[in-house]
């Protein structure tokens, strides 16, 4: 193969790469705009941030979002724990299999099914379309990533160390919170993580079980753009997007470190 | 304390998860099918779905994630090529990657501003001379979008499975006088089918059901399986006709993941 790149193959891919970033940039680009618009730019300001760190309606969102995020990632991460566990130790094949399917549901489902269906369990059991119901189905579609993020790691583990943990007399506690959790533990943060990000940035599932008085940045994201154009959505996008930068940076590292698992790409 | 009970009191909390968050939820969407919006039991809901109306939005909505899934994969593959023969591979390919990490809303939103009426595509269209077009909300900006969006999924598997490309095959077919094209054709195309099996998979999918795009980019000129589910549930409260069109979602989901099933890498 020659691996030398043409001058053609060298456009294309810059178009690419052009085509990629240019909207994301022309956002930030405009949110600097002392005028209204996304088209004349008049001149820099940096008034549509001010205006941003003045609306505590959005702030309240922002911090919303996050809360939702940490505790999501936090319950998915140890049942997930849990669960990458029950299907390592399962003894017979078909049952590890049946598991492993039934885990891969909710990362396979389209969000409008996973929103749809969770927005009719939490009325027929009567929970309050709100914070809780929000927080239920974040927890619920993040369990599945972190056990396939954390399966890798226990299969990987060679079992003759839990056999000379045991050897040693360690007790089954010992074995768990001494030898299994340290080693899976790179599996564990990329789970963790993974389940942030997808809490964070969930959309389609949030907006079918957030009811009126609770709101997401995501679901505020949408109701503004589907009002038109404003600017501070602009100046929020440009934070975002150096929040995402922060993340990916944490990301490369966490991968890194946990080299099998590989890189992943968002769910939508 | 190390009876069988407390050696599996650790699955409760995971099993519980299965039970009531993935078997439950779709037993309920199948359940509600059923209904018809005054809660009587009837299967009005499966005679309405095939009906002329039904019958042609489930087409279009096939025909537009047809359309997003082999667009970007004409795009994608040649990138993915283009990118496994650069210096520094992994960096430019988690160059490619962040644009997916951006909040999609974010994305759409930065085309209704390109795409406006006044907005920079518009411009550059007067400036070459073609005048201003109407761009958003036709169907067109939904497929672009749409593709721009898919775009890096369908790059990652793909890069993957050319990446493990053992490369003496390639030299192989070369030496025994095969021209690139049959090389790419015979070899290297065959060999990936992987990567592109689920490249289409993470594609096609979430384009039948992505409901915020059709709402934000295509005004409501373009309807999809997902914006039709969300219009039942959430706009006309029909929650049984929506769990219809969900079933049927569901069903061709499963479909196309027995037919496009890998040994599941990648992805």
């Amino acid at each position: 193969m020659d691996k030398k790149l043409t001058p053609l193959s060298k456009l294309f891919l810059i178009i690419i790469f052009f085509i990629l970033y240019a909207p994301i940039f022309f956002l930030i680009l405009y949110s600097f705009n002392s005028g209204e618009t996304m088209y004349s730019f008049k001149g820099f300001s940096l008034e549509w941030y001010r205006e941003l760190f003045h609306d505590t309606r959005l702030l309240i969102i922002v911090l919303n979002t996050i809360v939702v995020a940490l505790l999501s990632a936090l319950f998915s991460t140890i049942i997930g724990i849990f669960g990458a566990l029950a299907i390592h130790m399962a003894k017979r094949r078909e049952t590890k299999n049946t598991l492993l399917s039934f885990n891969n549901v909710l990362i396979v489902s389209p969000d409008v099914i996973i929103g749809a269906s969770f927005l009719i369990l939490f009325t027929m059991a009567g929970i309050k379309l709100g914070f809780y119901s929000v927080l239920l189905s974040h927890i619920a579609f993040s369990i599945p990533i972190v056990v396939l993020m954390v399966l890798p790691k226990l299969t990987e583990m060679s079992p003759s160390l839990i056999d000379a943990a045991r050897d040693l007399g360690a007790s089954s506690w010992d074995v768990m919170s001494k030898v299994i959790i340290p080693y899976i533990s790179p599996g564990i943060f990329a789970g963790f993580f993974m389940a942030l990000t997808y809490s964070l940035d969930d959309f389609a599932v949030t907006f079918f079980v957030t009811g009126n008085g609770f709101s997401t940045l995501s679901v505020e994201i949408y109701s503004l753009a589907r009002r038109g154009i404003s600017l501070n959505i602009n100046a929020l996008s440009a934070l975002l997007f150096l929040f995402t930068m922060l993340l990916v940076v944490i990301y490369y590292f966490i991968t890194q470190r946990n080299k099998p698992s590989g890189m992943g790409v968002r769910k939508r | 304390m190390e009876n069988k009970l407390t050696r599996n009191l650790y699955k409760i909390p995971y099993l519980l998860w299965i039970l009531v968050f993935v078997i439950v939820p779709i037993a309920l969407v199948v359940y509600y099918s059923f209904f018809d919006i005054e809660g009587h039991f009837s299967l009005g809901n499966y005679r309405k779905f095939f009906t002329p109306v039904y019958l042609q939005m489930t087409v279009s909505s096939f025909w537009y994630a047809f359309l997003i899934t082999a667009i970007s994969l004409i795009i994608a593959y040649p990138t993915a090529l283009l990118l496994t023969k650069t210096k520094h591979k992994q960096l430019w390919l988690l160059l490619i990657i962040v644009p997916s990490w951006i909040n999609l809303l974010l994305k759409a939103y930065a085309f209704i501003g390109i795409f406006g009426t006044y907005g920079a595509a518009n411009s550059f269209l007067k400036v070459i001379g073609i005048g201003q077009q109407q761009i958003l909300f036709t169907d067109f900006s939904f497929v672009f979008v749409s593709v721009y969006i898919f775009i890096p999924f369908m790059i990652l598997p793909i890069f993957n499975s050319l990446n493990e490309l053992n490369p003496t095959l390639i030299d192989a077919a070369n030496d025994l006088g095969a021209s690139k094209w049959t090389t790419f054709r015979r070899v290297i195309f065959p060999l990936t089918i992987d990567g592109v099996k689920s490249g289409c998979q993470v594609t096609f999918i979430p384009a039948l059901s992505l409901f915020m795009l059709t709402r934000l980019i295509a005004g409501n000129r373009v309807i999809t399986l997902g914006t039709a589910i969300e219009q039942h549930f959430l706009v006309t409260q029909d929650w049984g006709m929506g769990s219809t069109i969900a079933v049927f979602l569901i069903i061709i989901m499963v479909l196309i993941m027995v037919l496009t099933n890998t040994k599941k890498r990648g992805v």
